[in-house]
């Protein structure tokens, strides 16, 4: 796009220099320069849209997510629902080492809740007073205890893939939100002649289809506690969105500042111009 | 500076009288002459400056809880981001900021090449300018690696790498570089450490570059010189009132990238931490470094490429010499007019090809670009030779030469 733009201001200014009329000597080499313009500018744009550039996966989907935008934010109920979605179905493979259990209160849980999530797991502490180190139960403050050790744990329960941490996966990956979706809503049976490796899985958004997490989500893989429908699409959608809130837990106060923030600076450029143009009127220019 | 103002109040007298800031004060930045004819090509000076401003302060208060160790360096920007009162916005401000503060001297640096403010007897200031990017160059790519995510790694790697290509010597520079036999917590460390001073060798080379800016006084639309009082104003306030019209509109876009789309400028790929075991699928440079970068990959050989890549830079030392023509502004430079956009173009190409793999036409066109970057100077010899420029106004009060030729 970029290089369209280019283009145009680079063969417009061919014009304008060409309206001036006062080149006498050079006229050739103005030519020749100019031709030279038109011909660069077609290559940029030629390198613009030549298809053989992609080297992106496969084209992802763009789902109206409700926090993209200038006014958007995260649909708190739909974040309950993902972290439903991870407690019940990811946290057996995938850990979530940057989020601590307290945060949970950010997307509406209420301490008891919390409290309760924490827990479900053990976490090892100490020493003690009498130097022995023991178990005991996750707290508030506590980051997500890991479903696994360590990574070669992770990698020996899963057939040697290792499952990554989804603190930032949406974050990480080219497309975010859209690949994440993607991802748990893009498999299906593989195209015929074509054979998937033992253990692995056929999905068409992963890169090089053949993906090692089987297929995480179907419908009603889980009841949701608000009693909205649990299909796949919204399952994908709500997992999702809790995983785009764990990349992004500042959004909802990021958007809200900057809508702030640029409304007093539009409100004090149209008065510095106001002034200016007050300052400037007494020069001739 | 020679003589001294007198001020109507006693303490600034005071002061004044054995220390003379205030002088200096009112020299440079109330009465500084500057030519009337200034267009808002000129805020972009000012604007580099403020990001200077703002580079240093956001990156201060991200020192305080950051910690230069490759086992925790990751996570303690995560903790900036997430637990950090505020830590998200001074990450985001300093990441963006860098961006920003590039393209505000790529704007300052390519409104100096259309208005010839490289010329005598500007050559001094020019050298100063290009002495601090340089040395922002050095500051961003160190910047970069310290959040040890997956391409600070993988960018710290290919980058020091470069020096290998020197014959004898190069392996040496590569380990005194890392501080070891291969990118770790030594690097790390020391690239924290430099990232933190250099920028106040910048603040130092900035004073000197605008010490040399009020000796040679600034040049402008029209590339003539200033002929008297009725050619210029006094700084303030005809000039801080319009570079404040530039500071509102630049806020603008670079706050609505922080707050809206902050990630932009970024690779994903550095929100996975530092993995020596697994190399991304490309490794590419921050934007600001492409155009070198397609210039190095263009040169299939190895020194010959980091020489052409280092060339790019240094030629532009010797621009003023290599340009012949005495008539700075392009405007009154027909033929030059249209190679400066033809060159600007190839740098948009140049930061394409760097961008991309290097497969297939992009390796073609990253050539072709390479070589039509160093084409450009030869040229602009040649140019400054047959260009017939077009007549120059008496002076910048009287821009019109006769009433019908309107510039």
């Amino acid at each position: 796009m970029r290089k369209l733009i280019l283009s145009t201001l680079v063969s417009r200014r061919g014009h304008n220099t060409n309206d001036a009329g006062a080149i006498t000597l050079p006229k050739r080499i103005a030519g020749a320069i100019r031709s030279g313009t038109i011909a660069l500018a077609a290559v940029g744009f030629a390198a613009a849209m030549a298809p053989a550039f992609a080297d992106e996966g496969p084209a992802l989907e763009h789902q109206n997510w409700p926090w993209l935008g200038v006014f958007g934010k995260y649909d708190q109920a739909q974040l309950k629902r993902g972290f439903q979605i991870y407690h019940e179905v990811c946290s057996n493979c995938h850990s979530l080492k940057l989020i601590a259990y307290r945060n949970l209160a950010d997307i509406g849980f209420t301490p008891d809740e919390i409290k309760a999530f924490a827990a479900e797991k053990s976490v090892k502490d100490g020493p003690n007073d009498q130097g022995d180190m023991f178990d005991r139960p996750a707290r508030p403050s506590d980051h997500f205890v890991p479903p696994f050790a360590n990574d070669q744990a992770a990698r020996a329960a899963n057939n040697g893939a290792l499952p990554p941490d989804q603190s930032l996966i949406v974050k990480a990956r080219k497309g975010g939100p859209d690949y994440v979706y993607a991802i748990l809503t893009g498999y299906e049976d593989a195209p015929a002649g074509v054979t998937v490796p033992d253990g692995m899985s056929y999905n068409k958004a992963f890169p090089g289809h053949n993906i090692g997490m089987p297929q995480p989500l179907t419908d009603d893989v889980v009841t949701y506690a608000d009693g909205t429908k649990a299909t796949l699409d919204q399952e994908a959608k709500d997992i999702t969105a809790f995983l785009n809130w764990t990349s992004e837990p500042e959004l909802d106060a990021r958007h809200s500042m900057g809508l702030k923030v640029l409304g007093f600076l539009v409100v004090l450029t149209a008065l510095f111009y106001a002034l200016k143009r007050k300052i400037w009127s007494d020069v001739e220019h | 500076m020679s003589e001294q103002t007198k001020f109507d109040n006693k303490i600034v007298q005071w002061v004044d009288d054995r220390l003379p800031v205030f002088t200096i004060l009112k020299h440079s930045a109330v009465d500084y002459p500057t030519p009337k004819n200034l267009n808002y090509w000129w805020n972009f000076g000012s604007l580099a400056g403020m990001m200077l401003v703002i580079m240093i302060l956001t990156g201060i208060f991200l020192a305080m809880n950051y910690a230069a160790n490759t086992g925790i360096a990751f996570n303690s920007v995560e903790r900036i981001m997430r637990d950090v009162n505020g830590g998200w916005l001074l990450r985001y401000l300093h990441a963006n900021g860098a961006s920003f503060f590039f393209i505000a001297v790529y704007i300052h640096i390519f409104r100096g090449l259309y208005y010839g403010s490289y010329k005598a007897p500007r050559e001094l200031l020019w050298w100063l300018g290009l002495a601090i990017y340089l040395t922002m160059m050095a500051t961003a790519f160190m910047g970069y690696v310290l959040p040890w995510g997956q391409m600070s790694f993988w960018g710290a790697t290919v980058i020091t790498s470069l020096f290998s290509a020197f014959p004898v010597i190069g392996d040496h520079i590569v380990t005194w570089l890392w501080g070891g036999f291969t990118v770790d917590n030594p690097t790390l460390n020391r690239f924290f450490a430099l990232h933190y001073l250099l920028p106040f060798v910048i603040i130092g080379l900035v004073m000197l570059h605008l010490v040399a800016l009020h000796t040679v006084r600034s040049n402008n639309p029209l590339g003539i010189d200033i002929k008297g009082p009725q050619d210029t104003l006094p700084f303030h306030p005809y000039y801080t009132i319009k570079d404040l019209v530039g500071v509102g509109f630049f806020l603008i876009v670079y706050l609505a990238v922080v707050f809206y789309a902050p990630n932009f400028f970024g690779e994903p790929d550095n929100y996975m931490p530092a993995n020596p075991m697994v190399t991304p699928s490309e490794i590419v440079p921050e934007w600001y470094f492409l155009p070198f970068y397609a210039i190095l990959r263009s040169i299939p050989d190895k020194l010959g490429g980091v020489c052409c890549m280092f060339g790019a830079i240094i030629i532009l030392f010797f621009l003023p010499w290599i340009d012949s023509s005495k008539v700075r502004s392009a405007k009154f430079r027909p033929i030059y007019k249209q190679v400066f956009w033809i060159f600007l173009a190839d740098c948009f190409l140049l930061g394409y090809c760097g961008a991309h793999k290097p497969e297939g036409n992009v390796v073609l066109l990253g050539q072709l670009g390479t070589a039509a970057y160093f084409a450009f100077f030869p040229l602009l010899w040649i140019i400054g030779k047959v260009e017939k420029p077009r007549p120059l106004p008496q002076s910048i009060a009287q821009p019109v030469l006769k009433p019908m030729e309107k510039i």
